[in-house]
């Protein structure tokens, strides 16, 4: 079967220094896959190269076989990959069920149509949405009144709007009390499991990971060191040595150096 | 060669006299991020203060320079008043408040200033011991000049040592680069932005002050210097005092030489530069991307479609103003239609700033296209009124097309600098281009067609078209097209998250919003009968800014009972004497005391009555 994601040969860098180093990874249909590695590993330089916010140097990312790269964000959104912020951007000045409206009317390419009444457009679709993300109780409240943990959770029902194939999630559990960043994933896990989309996320908990993630990529210095299960990974000795030995990775270069 | 030295020489001599001014706007600029219209004002002070003492105390050269100095000194100390009794309470609101405050400023400086120095124009004596001219290779040359000349370097390099060597300059720059780190640190910012903004005023006031001995001090003084120092700001880069030393030389010199080719360019030549400057580098030339809004906004409530009793008390009103010029005079039915066109200006306005999020300092200049492109084509085409009309909306679309495509690249202060050069470079055109626009004589006798010369029969051309493009920008915001501006307003990166080109789509709102601009402008000069470039003057454009703010900038209605407010409260304030001082302190207690304006106001009052009958 042929991998939803192909992503080969990824590099980038700032002024001199390699922030992403050849990093190839597959994603396959129904995946939910974890890009983890400590602060400026380079999991968010990697992630605005996936969604289009940032050009790479050199490599490749495809989608069912179509290059990325060179595609500007929105480009690559309607080809069907969703994405949700570190820090929630939602519409402020709507309502919750409006924002999930306006996802739903660009994916319909209605965003020029000057004469219907947006609020009326695509309500029970709307709906179906914020029922998968158990937020329908609160589909009448403006936006700007939302718990912190709603807020992602709006995000996430924006980001499915358009039925994606690909889900890309920028440390999702960012700022929310960890009973919240449970249901979050397990929400998410859920909806993975149920559809046919396929999840890449960033993440610092590793709680979080361990317990939701299908396969695990760890990052260290740009560089991809590690790829596996959950158990893989915590038994691999070169993540031990990251996470767990403290600096000694980094002191053995800089021996060598 | 002598000849281009002395060009050189008068233009680096302009050059100082607008960096002092430009220096002190950039200087608050940079602190407070307020636009200060007022600046201009404190200009024109500094330079009747001047007059005043120099010729009470006609004390020869030491006189002269001591009568300049304390004039600057006084300008500090009315600058400090200004910023204790009205910024200070306003630093937190967005740009607009914040412009429109200060243009009341101007308005109440400018009758102050009438009530005492009177309405004549004062000629100044000549400096002391400067009053000669030296010849230089075969030239004269003022020595005036020659000071001026070295003056400006001279404040250069001491505002150069103020903020590099002492503490409180390092600390301007700190907070010109990021202002609520320096609140975090410690640093009482009330203290730090009142001594910015008395430095910046008593630059303003040194500027004018020298300026007695080369021009005639009037009162025209404030609102045309201010453009002018803006543009130097926004070139420089705002907050970047040598920035502003470099734009004010590039302007003047250029200007100094380019009116040698083509004279009438002088008036457009300064925005022309700036809006070249502003599309390759947008922060301008020494400027840093900053927090370039004016402050964090309470978030807005979701818009509502209006219920069934709402919709039926306002198709009553409309049918009410419908059947209006049945009972009125002939003098209420004209009133009517100015309160028509009024709001149509207003609510494209609102559409743009309030909807769109693109705040405009040049709405006007849409207007006034839309007007002269209607009057050029009955006067130069010979078309009659209803396809002149047309032409109104579609030429202000044309222009929108053209100029919203560079202002939609900026956002913030920057976005509503470019489209201020925009009017003022169509401003110019008008102006200057006398064969065709008439200039300043304006294009007078465009009547109505004789079927609608009556004034009822026009009444009703306007009615359709004004009220028709107000239906037509109030469906537009319900609409998605305009769900989508405002939700590129509130998070430009999640609209592209959710697909939508945001650069195109605002260039779409700000065209649109210029169109039905240009259709209000169209309805004007038929209206009138005749057009002149006012109608595209920054004045205009304020105009435009405080009717959307008199209104209230949160609810779709608030252009409505703006414009109204406006043109009522003008029709009766301007017939007593000092109105510019009653409206400027008009505007100034809605901006302080009612910053929801009067649409707040409306919904206030019927929370009261709904709570009462409950």
């Amino acid at each position: 079967m042929t991998p939803v994601l192909q992503v080969r040969g990824l590099s980038k860098s700032f002024g001199g220094i390699k922030a992403v180093q050849d990093v190839s990874f597959d994603l396959h249909a129904g995946e939910f896959l974890a890009l983890i590695g400590p602060n400026g590993a380079g999991k968010t330089t990697c992630f605005n190269m996936l969604n289009g916010y940032l050009a790479p140097n050199a490599g490749s990312v495809k989608l069912n076989g179509r290059e990325l790269i060179g595609t500007p964000p929105r480009r690559i959104w309607r080809l069907g990959v969703g994405r949700t912020f570190q820090i929630t951007a939602t519409f402020l000045s709507m309502t919750v069920l409006e924002n999930v409206q306006m996802a739903l009317i660009s994916h319909h390419r209605r965003i020029y149509d000057l004469f219907s009444r947006a609020t009326r457009m695509y309500l029970d679709e709307a709906m179906a949405l914020l029922d998968l993300v158990s937020m329908r109780e609160q589909a009448g409240r403006p936006c700007s009144e939302l718990a912190y943990g709603d807020l992602k959770r709006l995000e996430l029902a924006i980001a499915l709007a358009h039925d994606p194939a690909l889900l890309l999630m920028d440390e999702p559990t960012a700022g929310m009390a960890p009973s919240e960043r449970v249901a979050l994933m397990a929400l998410t896990a859920d909806i993975v499991a149920r559809g046919h989309v396929s999840v890449v996320f960033t993440e610092h908990d590793m709680d979080v990971v361990f317990a939701h993630a299908h396969r695990i990529l760890v990052l260290n210095r740009g560089q991809l060191i590690a790829e596996g299960s959950g158990s893989e990974i915590r038994a691999n000795p070169l993540v031990q040595e990251v996470y767990l030995g403290g600096g000694r990775l980094f002191e053995k270069e800089g021996q060598h150096a | 060669m002598g000849f281009y030295l002395a060009q050189l020489l008068t233009g680096l001599a302009n050059a100082s006299s607008l960096f002092l001014i430009a220096s002190g706007l950039s200087i608050i600029f940079g602190v407070t991020r307020i636009v200060n219209f007022a600046h201009g004002s404190f200009y024109m002070l500094g330079a009747y203060l001047a007059y005043t003492l120099v010729t009470t105390l006609n004390g020869g050269i030491l006189g002269y320079w001591f009568s300049v100095l304390v004039a600057a000194l006084i300008v500090g100390g009315i600058g400090l008043l200004v910023e204790l009794t009205i910024l200070r309470r306003i630093y937190r609101a967005p740009e607009l408040f914040q412009l429109v405050a200060t243009f009341g400023v101007v308005l109440i400086v400018q009758d102050a200033t009438l009530a005492i120095w009177g309405a004549e124009d004062l000629l100044g004596p000549r400096a002391p011991g400067l009053d000669r001219a030296v010849r230089l290779m075969g030239e004269p040359i003022p020595e005036y000049d020659l000071a001026l000349i070295a003056i400006g370097p001279a404040v250069l390099a001491a505002i150069w040592l103020l903020f590099h060597r002492t503490r409180w300059g390092i600390l301007v720059r700190a907070a010109t680069q990021d202002r609520e780190m320096v609140g975090a640190l410690g640093v009482n910012q009330a203290w730090l932005f009142s001594a910015a903004f008395v430095l910046g005023s008593a630059l303003a006031g040194l500027g004018g002050a020298l300026q007695i001995p080369r021009e005639a001090v009037s009162l025209q003084m404030d609102l045309s210097i201010i453009g002018e120092a803006f543009v130097v700001v926004v070139i420089g880069g705002m907050g970047s005092v040598t920035g502003a030393f470099v734009a004010a030389v590039l302007i003047s010199v250029l200007n100094a030489f380019a009116i040698l080719i083509f004279p009438q360019i002088s008036i457009v030549l300064p925005f022309v530069v700036m809006a070249v400057v502003l599309i390759v580098r947008p922060y301008g030339l020494f400027g840093r991307p900053g927090s370039e809004h004016g402050g964090a906004e309470e978030p807005e409530q979701p818009l509502r479609l209006l219920d069934q009793k709402s919709t039926m008390v306002l198709l009553a009103l409309v049918a009410v103003l419908g059947f209006s010029p049945a009972v009125v005079s002939d003098f209420t039915t004209i009133l009517l239609v100015d309160v028509m066109v009024a709001t149509l200006f207003a609510v494209s306005l609102h559409f743009m700033m309030g909807i769109g999020g693109m705040v405009s300092f040049g709405h006007a200049a849409y207007f006034g296209v839309g007007a002269y492109a209607a009057a050029m084509a009955v006067k130069l085409l010979g078309w009659g009124m209803l396809p002149a009309m047309a032409l109104g909306p579609i030429a202000a679309a044309l222009a929108a097309i053209f100029f919203g495509w560079f202002c939609v690249r900026l956002s913030g202060v920057y976005l509503a600098m470019l489209t201020m050069a925009a009017a003022q470079i169509l401003w110019g055109v008008t102006f200057q281009w006398q064969d065709v626009t008439g200039g300043d004589d304006g294009i007078l006798g465009v009547w109505p067609a004789k079927w609608a010369a009556s004034d009822r029969v026009f009444f009703y051309v306007a009615f359709i078209l004004c009220l028709g493009g107000i239906w037509v920008l109030r469906r537009v915001a319900h609409s998605p097209f305009g769900y989508t501006l405002r939700g590129i307003r509130d998070s430009r990166i999640r609209a592209e998250a959710i697909g939508v080109d945001t650069r195109f789509h605002q260039w779409m709102g700000f065209t649109l919003a210029g169109t039905l601009a240009g259709m209000a402008g169209a309805v004007f000069v038929f209206s009138k009968g005749s057009v002149f470039p006012d109608a595209l003057s920054i004045g205009h454009s304020i105009d435009g800014l405080i009717m959307v703010l008199l209104g209230g900038i949160h609810a779709l209605g608030g252009p409505v009972y703006g414009a109204m407010a406006m043109v009522l409260i003008e029709d009766w304030v301007s017939r007593l004497d000092y109105w510019r001082f009653i409206f400027g302190g008009i505007i100034l207690t809605v901006v302080l005391l009612a910053p929801d304006g009067i649409a707040g106001g409306v919904r206030r009052l019927g929370q009261l009555v709904r709570r009462d009958a409950a």
